[in-house]
């Protein structure tokens, strides 16, 4: 069968061709005739569909993100801004690090092991096609009702996939987030958040620079890896029955992207590239086409050097092709057989494709002939921009005033009931201990995690020498969100913010991964108009920079969509990682002291979502030079040596931050219940900017004065003991008491008994 | 008594990393002329009594659903003595 | 002069650079062997590192087993140096009958990395002789096949000849038979061992500094045989 060329294109102008199939709507095409000159081939088809998908282009969230662009915070240490593959801040003493999160939520649901693994395959490129080694990785997830016959599929599966990629890879796992909610039912989230790190001369960016520049295809061979993958897969909602199509999926190998990192780091290192970029959704299509629009001039490829796994495969399907470990890297016609030698010694397939020149077009042979001719740009970058209709859902009303009041929902009121309650939050699969998953992760290798979960951040030394290290967060109460997507992207942010400088970090930047239903229905497209204003407020307040990040839409299950869910995740540097502040309270004699305030704020809290299913409500209140103030004194407190010990209260309040100090250190603690609060709100209120920390006796003044000066209010709630007991002492006239082995054995129990 | 063998395999179209690792490592020790290498799983099933149409039918059920996972492998059942 | 003490870096090792760390901060100076080279470059013991070398995709180690640095090493090891493989790198060993027994897949089937506790219960050793005899120490363990397994016959032998050189207390993390963590070879120059002493070697990043005691016993058995100048 002859190949569809540009000739016949312009010859044959008018015969059918497949858009629809492909996802491109009849103007979205009449666009592409436009910006041809004549129909396009069925090459430049592939490559226009795949490259305008929502996935892609970001065609219905554009319009809302350039708020991250417009209300940038004044901050000196942003090196690259959005737009690569990954944003690049810098952390002092010459290193610059960048770090990203992406979604690969859809391909995890059809393959829970494949999916999550490619997931981090993906992400781990795009953080070195920016120059730098990759140093951590972080796993946010978020499954479907813990008790659903297939959420033990689904958890097991990713889990597994996720510590089989990354393990191999040789990244610690540092932190994440797993949580249960019958929202994701169907729509699992598996969000993966690389970190790296590089000197700030190794900063390199994808494009295609200098006429007559080789373009070279590196890493492995191009199968029939999840064809379509990214603009199918990505945007199809599933039906109710689970996934019925079975599409092509992209299996992992993470031994060669090690070797593909190693090799990637040396012929950087030896100066022998100009431009990279990884090869991710949309394959080579994305990758020469955003090369070429980023550099000056044009490229042409020899499509048929490509080295392909599948000798069947037709030119459509190899400008598509999503197989993974694959780079892409511009070189200069003197060093290419430098680069060669480097990528034989890594045992590394390499070969010349194309040619950077001044075409100014993106041109593509088959076997001599010409299959493809456009302007770069118009693939790349000028796709089709949305401005989809936006409505506050109707139902929101119903939902605020839906408040968890004592008449609405019964609670405690006796220490016996406070005691039962406790004993059933311990359990709650959303507070138990994550051990059974994080112990399979390895967090150890490369030897400098200092903290990882379950410590509030993870915190990995950079500099060996001076002690420089960065700790990363990721947050999200999603319930928050469903109750006020504004407040909720801005909680979602404080808390991540909050997470960073309890140890001791100072918040430097954030990347998101903002998780939504179909954007084609307008109260999810408010949600997400919401979100992303509340977060952009939020940064442009406290002075973090949003350098990056990733929208997944379509998560949903036939009319209904998950809890608009965006997760934030804040990146701080500290000086030196020997003054972190971890968790655990060591010291039996030191003071207890709740920073904040705790008022009266159940609505969207775990135990509303535990003990009574009910979502309803105002999420707290959220005060942002409150949270700003709290996260000075605790950077101060870290860097003077004040605090021994903190810990964010977030879900589960109060109670659960306790509890999981105490489980921490295998050490008890009184707490006396102030008397001006009632102990259930004491302890379940989810209010926001709050933190537990304790205290030497001989640092208590030193606290004090930083409070004051900050105007962050400190109240002393007890004192570390050597028991092997917890005791809340003022719960309606009595003590309520729970050893840490009863508290122990539960919290560990939950997560073998549903999965293992 | 009777011995079923299932056997699993990754999907012609599907990247076998295993499989190409022990390619490599072939042509390094001198075996040469391998173009390809596939891994697959072999499950030998021990039935009591006949193997009948019914029971076959259940075991190819049990290979598609359980023993092999449909979207990524293909498998094939034989019956042998 | 101070010993020199070299890490092997295979396709796929990932604990190479913290081997080199550990040897390091043990006083000794680390060099870094290509898998691909046929030499040792002169030095005076070796550590095989963790990872999945070549993925571990046939079995583990069973690749790696025959790359070129192997045949000097192999040779090496018999005529006595001191050579430690740790989690892959014991794999390795085994594979390449330096040590007997196989490591298999872990009994409950998933990866695991916890704070381990071990019983040292040799030091005599190249790698255990600054232990005391019973001393219990913590060190990470992260793997995924790290079941040692060997005939009944064999166990006997390894425990009859004292060459058992730790083992799991409290919790037995893979399913090891009698809860072998680690063992060495007839002449004690050669040691295997699954859990990570690499990664406990500084306080800040490790549950102890147990993991120091290897490599420091190294150092003084190379200076008490004479072959490193005290």
């Amino acid at each position: 069968m002859s190949i569809d060329n540009v000739a016949s294109a312009k010859a044959n102008s008018n015969i059918e061709q497949p858009f629809a199939a492909l996802g491109l709507k009849p103007d979205e095409y009449e666009r592409i005739k436009e910006i041809l000159g004549r129909r396009p081939t069925s090459s430049e088809l592939a490559m226009y569909s795949v490259m305008w998908s929502e996935h892609c282009s970001y065609k219905s969230s554009k319009v809302h993100l350039r708020q991250f662009g417009s209300k940038v915070p004044a901050n000196d240490s942003m090196l690259v801004g959005i737009g690569e593959n990954a944003g690049v801040v810098d952390i002092g003493d010459g290193w610059a690090v960048t770090f990203k999160v992406e979604s690969h939520n859809h391909p995890s649901y059809v393959e829970p092991y494949q999916g999550a693994a490619t997931g981090v395959g993906g992400i781990v490129r795009d953080i070195i096609s920016m120059g730098a080694r990759p140093v951590a990785v972080m796993d946010p997830l978020r499954f479907g009702a813990p008790d659903h016959p297939d959420t033990r599929r689904v958890v097991n599966g990713i889990v597994a996939g996720i510590g089989g990629y990354g393990n191999c890879l040789g990244l610690p796992n540092i932190g994440g987030e797993l949580i249960f909610d019958p929202s994701y039912q169907g729509n699992p989230l598996v969000n993966a958040l690389c970190v790296g790190t590089m000197k700030h001369e190794d900063i390199h960016l994808a494009k295609a620079s200098g006429v007559g520049n080789a373009v070279i295809l590196y890493g492995a061979r191009t199968g029939g890896d999840g064809i379509g993958g990214v603009s199918v897969l990505a945007s199809e909602t599933f039906d109710a029955d689970g996934p019925a199509k079975r599409p092509s999926v992209q299996v992992g190998d993470p031994f060669m992207e090690k070797l593909l990192i190693e090799c990637t780091l040396e012929v950087l290192h030896a100066g022998l590239v100009e431009g990279i970029q990884d090869l991710g959704g949309a394959g080579i299509s994305c990758a020469t086409s955003e090369l070429a629009s980023n550099g000056e001039g044009g490229m042409h490829v020899w499509l048929d050097r490509v080295l392909l796994r599948d000798s069947t495969l037709s030119p459509e399907e190899i400008l598509m092709s999503e197989s993974q470990e694959r780079m892409c890297a511009v070189v200069e016609p003197n060093k290419v057989d430098a680069f060669l030698d480097v990528c034989r010694k890594w045992d590394i397939e390499a070969v010349v494709i194309g040619e950077v020149n001044s075409s100014g077009r993106l041109t593509v042979d088959w076997h001599g002939e010409q299959i493809v001719d456009v302007p770069p740009r118009s693939v790349a970058h000028d796709g089709p921009v949305y401005e989809r209709p936006l409505a506050r859902p109707t139902w929101m009303d119903a939902r605020q005033a839906d408040a968890p009041t004592p008449e609405r929902l019964a609670r405690p009121t006796t220490a016996a009931q406070v005691r039962e309650t406790l004993l059933l939050m311990v359990a709650a699969p959303n507070l138990a201990s994550k051990t059974w998953v994080t112990s399979q992760y390895d967090r150890y290798v490369r030897g400098n995690t200092v903290l990882a979960q379950p410590e509030d951040s993870g915190m990995i030394r950079v500099d060996e020498v001076t002690g420089r290290g960065i700790a990363v967060s990721t947050d999200c109460n999603a319930r928050f969100a469903a109750l006020d997507p504004y407040r909720g992207a801005q909680l979602a942010f404080a808390e991540s913010y909050r997470n960073v400088a309890i140890t001791g970090a100072r918040p430097l930047a954030v990347t998101n991964c903002l998780n939504f239903g179909s954007p084609e229905d307008a109260g999810v497209m408010w949600q997400f108009e919401q979100a992303v204003t509340g977060l952009a407020d939020a940064c442009l307040d406290m002075g973090t920079p949003v350098t990056g990040g990733n929208v997944s839409f379509y998560n949903q299950t036939g009319d209904v969509a998950i809890h608009p869910t965006p997760v934030i995740g804040v990146l701080g540097v500290i000086g030196d990682v020997a003054n972190r502040t971890g968790m655990e309270w060591k010291t039996a004699g030191e003071s207890i002291y709740v920073l904040g305030v705790t008022r009266d704020e159940l609505a969207g809290s775990e135990w509303a979502h535990e003990i009574h299913g009910h979502l309803g409500g105002l999420p707290p209140v959220l005060d942002l030079n409150v949270e700003k103030a709290l996260a000075e004194v605790l950077i101060q407190g870290s860097q003077d040596g004040v605090l021994s010990a903190a810990h964010d209260v977030a879900d589960g309040g109060l109670a659960q931050a306790f509890i999981e100090m105490a489980l921490r250190a295998d050490r008890g603690a009184t707490i006396s219940i102030p008397a001006n609060i009632d102990p259930f709100v004491f302890m379940w209120s989810e209010s926001a900017s709050r933190a537990v920390v304790v205290v030497p006796e001989h640092h208590e003044q030193a606290l004090a004065s930083l409070c004051s000066g900050h105007g962050v209010v400190a109240t002393r709630v007890g004192s570390v003991d050597d028991s092997s007991e917890l005791i809340f002492s003022g719960v309606y006239g009595e003590s309520v008491k729970a050893t840490i082995d009863e508290l122990r054995s539960t919290s560990e129990a939950v997560l073998p008994a549903l999965f293992g | 008594m009777a011995i079923v063998v299932v056997d699993v395999a990754l999907k012609p179209e599907i990247l076998d990393p295993q499989g190409r690792a022990v390619q490599g490592a072939l042509g390094r020790l001198g075996l040469h002329g391998v173009t390809d290498v596939r891994q697959g799983k072999q499950f030998v099933l021990t039935i009591d009594g006949e193997v009948t149409a019914d029971k076959l039918d259940e075991i190819k059920k049990i290979a598609e659903t359980l023993l092999s996972n449909p979207v990524i492998e293909d498998f094939t059942v034989e019956v042998k003595a | 002069m101070s010993s020199r003490i070299g890490v092997v870096t295979f396709p796929g090792s990932l604990d190479d650079r913290d081997a080199i760390r550990a040897v390091t901060l043990a006083g000794a100076e680390a060099v870094s062997l290509w898998h691909a080279d046929a030499t040792l470059q002169g030095v005076d013991a070796v550590v095989l590192p963790g990872g999945f070398s070549y993925g571990d995709y046939l079995r583990c180690g069973a690749i790696a087993r025959f790359a070129p640095v192997m045949e000097p090493l192999i040779k090496a090891a018999r005529d006595g140096m001191p050579v430690l493989g740790i989690c892959n790198g014991f794999q390795i060993l085994c594979e390449s009958h330096l040590l007997p027994g196989a490591l298999t897949r872990n009994d409950h089937l998933h990866f695991i990395c916890r704070d381990q506790r071990l019983q040292i219960t040799n030091t005599t050793s190249a790698w255990t002789s600054n232990f005391d005899m019973n001393q219990e120490i913590v060190v990470p363990l992260k793997n995924g096949e790290g079941g040692f397994v060997a005939d009944e016959r064999t166990l006997d032998q390894l425990e009859g000849e004292g060459r058992v050189i730790a083992r799991y207390l409290e919790v037995n993390p893979n399913g090891s038979r009698r809860d072998i963590a680690g063992i060495c070879n007839e002449a004690g120059n050669v040691v295997g061992l699954m859990p990570h002493p690499e990664h406990a070697v500084e306080a800040l990043t490790g549950p102890t500094v147990d993991g120091l005691g290897f490599f420091t016993s190294v150092l003084k058995s190379l200076v008490d045989n004479g072959k490193v100048l005290a």
